[in-house]
This record gives structure tokens, C-alpha cells and sequence, in this order.
């Protein structure tokens, strides 16, 4: 079944604009519970509470505040707020274009498929540019009275745009420093690259799959159905004190199972 | 859960502390958020300014509900509920819940961009970080990915293990199922592109080429356009409230942003680990219970859980579970 688009926008692109609807790339897969009150298991509502008082505060005169470091609130109405907005605008502006692994994967967000809105003649030219350049594009767009910054990347044969988070929010490694101590043995390290190769593969995300998310659905099922539920305690196990003997009987277990 | 989808907030403390297993060599460690909170936070307040608190109240009697008096229901048909425990939820955990088990190496460039969740810094978390630099050391010659699957505040997560500046990184994978296909999304099969087009396409792109990414393109905007708004209006004083003492508390409680970058980089050097519990303690429960109860009050302040000043110890032990 086609999923429904969350958005429609114009990519802008030298003298050329492709009209595209983005759809969500992520399907929402979690188990999700509701919080009852457990006397009478109604779902409880949220309100907001004067702290001191304890008393309810109707939505409509809920307001934000911003705290500064001084203790001071400053109150921000509504239309302050809406001073804030980006203009709306349709627009999808590509900035730069970039090698590929240029942008760090801890800046990607969430991913969306680009499809076509209308035509598809400027699309498909879009995505024979993108793979002749072998480039990712730099893309900002206002969605939803927000501003957003994404990858323009090619994902088979179709575009997609990940969203990516800001500076501010991204820490990068560079700025750290990394533990120190005594040299490493290089027999311990030829070890545990030997080890690693050992256990190389291939990388098949279908062979993977959210296991406990199972176990809780089948548990609220047999709960469902009134059956009782059995509980088992979770073991730990003790980390081994000579690195070397380690690494040698790993790869001894190793090469058995090869 | 209303915050279980939520990224958990910085707290100056690991998010999870475990035991990365290579072979038969373990590696204990602790995990630190890479992907930090938007850097301007507003708070709910009332007309007069008073900062106000997220509470529960139960709509059938009318009237406020403590946390204690909250359980959590999955709605199997309208208004039917089963009810999961916190300790149901536990038990099902698998055996080695504490342990990243990396069976497998892959190549970095081989996982689709589009897998990519959120990323953590792991930091070593024994008095020796020798099995740290050599796991560390070793992946970064490799230039390989460790492929493990492990449990955090329950869920399951894919994760790959990158080597990077020597500094070892947790990334969360999507599962295969939570990602749509471009043909389960409805998008037409590929079609020849009109040769004119594409020529002047490729154009556009050349004349837009750089070699790097510039962090600076990446600035908050919105936070920056909030600041200047914030600064006018306290010049002018214009909208300004004062906060009043027994207030004042609170609010540093919500307010107070502790730098993950500062304390990690402590950490990465080996010091101030007496803030962590140890990593040997375990599951999450006794984490918390070997709190002290003023510790437990500080964290229930951050997590805004209503009612807090009236819990016993126990009491707040059993509202963090669930508001993490």
C-alpha cells in the first residue's frame, strides 16, 4: 500500500525546480503503553500545575518562559513566538554539493523518500545528476513552521533526504582525548586484529530483528489471554584479568567453529 | 511511557554502563550520549510567571494521581487494558542484557546511511583502560565495525561499535522492519531522464561543489533568533519576572545544563568515575537503590516528576524507573 506524503516542496537546483512529496522513511514499531491510574485503570490526562499551590492551571493561560542563569524568567507570548518563525516558503535550497562521507553519519536524523509530485521528467533527471556526480547535496527547507538542514542523497534508484541535527547538538570526537597509558603490547594487537578478521562479514540487516520488542508483545498476550508469566533473573559474567591468554583462546575457539 | 521515546536527557551520568565482550576478552564500559539537547529549552509558566509542573490527574475521579498510584496498561481492544509491570518488563530482558557482544566485524561503508539512529561515546570503566585502547587501537587499524545487539532502558537495540580518534562509539541501528522500501512507500520504477536535463543538472551540481562540510552552515537559527528576542526584552525589562526564592530551587533543578562534552572528557582521562555507580552493581534497580535519597531528589527534580517532595526512598526509586 503507497504511504500517505508528510510534505510537498520544489527542490531548487540551478535554473531547474523538481517538485517532490516527502514520505517517512522510519515505520514507528514500538510498543507503546498508555499510564492508567491503577484503581479504576482509566487512562490518566495531563495537566499543568501551579507547584506551589498545587493547583490546575487551564491551557490557554499556560505561557513559555525562557530562565537565564540570573534566576529571571522572561515570559514569551504567543506572538512573540510567532515573531521567532521562519517564513513558510515551498522551497527546497541546495547550498553545496559534497563528496560522498563528507557528513559525519552523527549528524543524520531521520530519512525520507523524495517521489515525485506531478511529473516525473525533472525527477528522474535529478536522479541521474546525483549518481553521475557520485555527490550529496546540502539541503535547508521550512516544514511545519520549523527550520530544517538534510542530506540529499541517492538511495537506489530514488532520492531521499535525511535530516540533519545542528551544530549545537552534534559532538564530534576530535574535541576529545582519547585514554592514555603504557604502549601497547603488539602481540596483543596483531591478536585482536587476527580475532577481528576472524569475524568478518558481510553487513545483512535482515538478519536482525528487535527480539525483546517480541517478548513483550508475547507477554501481553498470554497476559491478555490469562495465563501466568514466569520471570528468570539475568547473569553477569566476570571480565578476564590477562588480556594476551584471552586473545589466544578466543582465537583457538575461533578457528574450532571454522 | 511519555518519555520512553524521548531522547534521555544529559544528567552528567552514563546512560548505561556494561561490559563489551570481544572473544573472550571484556571490556567494561560507560555510555555517554553524542547527540546533545537542543541548547535553548523553554519552561511552562503561568500568567504571573510561576513555573509550572507536568502532573497526571485521573479523569474518572477529578483529582490529581501520584506516580505510585500509576501503572502502565497496552490497550489490546478500545478501553481494555493489560496491565506490564516494571518487573515483568525486566524479566524479560535477555540473559547478558549487560553486555554489547561483538560477534561480528563489517565494513563501515557498507551500512546504508539511512540505518543510522543516534549516536553515544563509550568511555572505559575499570580501573584499567588497557582492554579499551587495545579494542580501540585495533578496530581503528582494521577500519571495521562491530555488529552487536543489546538491551538499554527496555529496548533493543542494533548497534554498530566505531573506532574513531581512538575514542570508541556506540551507533544505534535501525532495524531492518523499521525501515520503509521506495516500492512500500509507492515510488515509480526508475525511468530514463531526458539527456539535455541531466547535462544541465550536472552542471548546477559542479558549480555547488565543495570538498568539506562546514559546521557553520549547521548553526540552530531558531535558538540564535530566541537569544536576541530574550536579550531585547531583558534590556528593556519589558516582560521580566523575578524569580522568587523558594521557587529558585526548583528551577535550577529543570534549568541546570550539565555539559556532556566536560565530563567526558574526564572520564576519557580517568577521572571522576566515583560519580558513576559501578559497573559490576548491575541492573538498573539496584543502580537507583544505591542512591542516596537526596541524589534520587535531584534526579526526580530533572525528570519533573509530580509529587516528588512527599516520596519515600522507595517511592522515588520506583517513579525514576518509570519516567526514564
Amino acid at each position: 500500500m503507497a504511504a500517505r506524503a508528510i510534505w510537498k516542496g520544489v527542490i531548487r537546483l540551478g535554473d531547474a525546480s523538481v517538485p517532490v512529496k516527502l514520505f517517512s522513511a522510519v515505520e514507528d514499531r514500538g510498543v507503546h503503553f498508555r499510564l492508567l491510574h491503577e484503581k479504576d485503570l482509566v487512562p490518566v490526562k495531563q495537566a499543568m500545575v501551579n507547584s506551589q499551590t498545587d493547583e490546575v492551571v487551564p491551557y490557554e493561560q499556560v505561557r513559555k518562559g525562557y530562565v537565564t542563569e540570573e534566576g529571571q524568567i522572561v515570559v514569551l507570548e504567543s506572538s512573540d513566538l510567532g515573531e521567532l518563525e521562519p517564513e513558510e516558503s515551498r522551497d527546497i535550497r541546495i547550498t553545496r554539493f559534497l563528496p560522498q562521507a563528507a557528513i559525519d553519519h552523527l549528524w543524520y536524523d531521520r530519512p525520507y523518500y523524495l517521489g515525485p509530485d506531478g511529473g516525473t521528467g525533472s525527477y528522474f533527471a535529478l536522479v541521474e545528476a546525483l549518481r553521475k556526480s557520485g555527490k550529496e547535496g546540502l539541503a535547508h527547507w521550512v516544514m511545519r513552521k520549523k527550520e530544517y538542514a538534510g542530506a540529499l542523497r541517492l538511495q537506489g534508484d530514488h532520492p531521499v533526504l535525511i535530516t540533519l541535527r545542528h551544530a549545537d547538538e552534534v559532538a564530534v570526537a576530535e574535541d576529545l582525548k582519547p585514554p592514555s597509558g603504557r604502549d601497547l603490547d603488539k602481540k596483543e594487537l596483531a591478536m585482536a586484529g587476527q580475532l577481528m578478521s576472524m569475524l568478518e562479514e558481510k553487513f545483512d540487516p535482515t538478519e536482525y530483528r528487535d527480539e525483546y520488542r517480541q517478548r513483550v508483545l508475547d507477554l501481553i498476550e498470554s497476559k491478555a489471554a490469562g495465563r501466568t508469566v514466569k520471570f528468570r533473573k539475568a547473569k553477569r559474567k566476570k571480565p578476564a584479568e590477562d588480556l594476551g591468554k584471552a586473545l589466544r583462546a578466543s582465537i583457538k575457539k575461533e578457528r574450532k567453529v571454522a | 511511557m511519555p518519555d520512553e521515546d524521548e531522547q534521555p536527557r544529559a544528567q552528567g551520568r552514563a546512560l548505561w554502563s556494561g561490559v563489551i565482550t570481544f572473544g573472550l576478552v571484556s571490556v567494561p564500559v560507560d555510555l555517554f550520549p553524542a547527540n546533545r539537547a537542543r541548547s535553548v529549552s523553554l519552561r511552562m509558566i503561568d500568567e504571573e510567571g510561576t513555573p509550572l509542573s507536568r502532573r497526571y490527574f485521573c479523569p474518572e475521579e477529578d483529582r490529581p494521581v501520584d506516580w505510585d498510584e500509576i501503572v502502565r496498561g497496552y490497550e489490546t481492544e478500545k478501553e481494555k487494558y493489560v496491565v506490564v509491570t516494571d518487573e515483568e518488563l525486566d524479566a524479560l530482558e535477555p540473559e547478558k542484557s549487560r553486555e554489547i557482544d561483538l560477534r561480528r566485524f563489517v565494513d563501515l561503508s557498507e551500512i546504508d546511511p539511512m540505518y543510522f539512529e543516534r549516536a553515544y561515546f563509550l568511555a572505559p570503566a575499570s580501573e584499567s583502560n588497557k582492554a579499551y585502547r587495545l579494542l580501540a587501537e585495533a578496530m581503528d587499524r582494521a577500519g571495521r565495525a562491530g555488529i552487536a545487539t543489546f538491551v538499554m532502558r527496555g529496548k533493543e537495540y542494533l548497534v554498530a561499535l566505531i573506532s574513531e580518534h581512538k575514542i570508541l562509539r556506540a551507533e544505534t541501528l535501525r532495524f531492518h522492519d523499521e525501515l520503509r522500501s521506495a516500492s512500500s512507500v509507492g515510488l515509480p520504477k526508475l525511468e530514463k531522464a531526458e539527456v539535455k536535463r541531466v547535462r544541465e543538472m550536472e552542471q548546477a551540481i559542479q558549480k555547488l561543489s565543495a570538498k568539506s562540510f562546514d559546521r557553520d552552515e549547521m548553526s540552530d537559527d531558531y535558538a540564535e533568533r530566541l537569544r536576541k528576542l530574550v536579550a531585547r526584552k531583558l534590556k528593556s525589562g519589558e516582560d521580566v519576572v523575578e524569580v522568587a526564592e523558594d521557587v529558585e530551587d526548583e528551577l535550577s533543578g529543570g534549568a541546570e545544563v550539565i555539559d556532556i562534552m566536560e565530563i567526558l572528557k574526564q572520564r576519557l582521562e580517568g577521572q571522576g568515575r566515583s560519580v558513576r555507580a559501578s559497573a559490576s552493581s548491575g541492573g538498573k534497580a539496584s543502580d537507583l537503590e544505591n542512591r542516596s535519597k537526596e541524589d534520587l531528589y535531584a534526579r526526580a527534580q530533572k525528570l519533573d516528576i509530580p509529587g516528588r517532595s512527599s516520596m519515600t526512598k522507595k517511592e522515588l526509586v520506583r517513579a525514576i524507573r518509570k519516567a526514564q
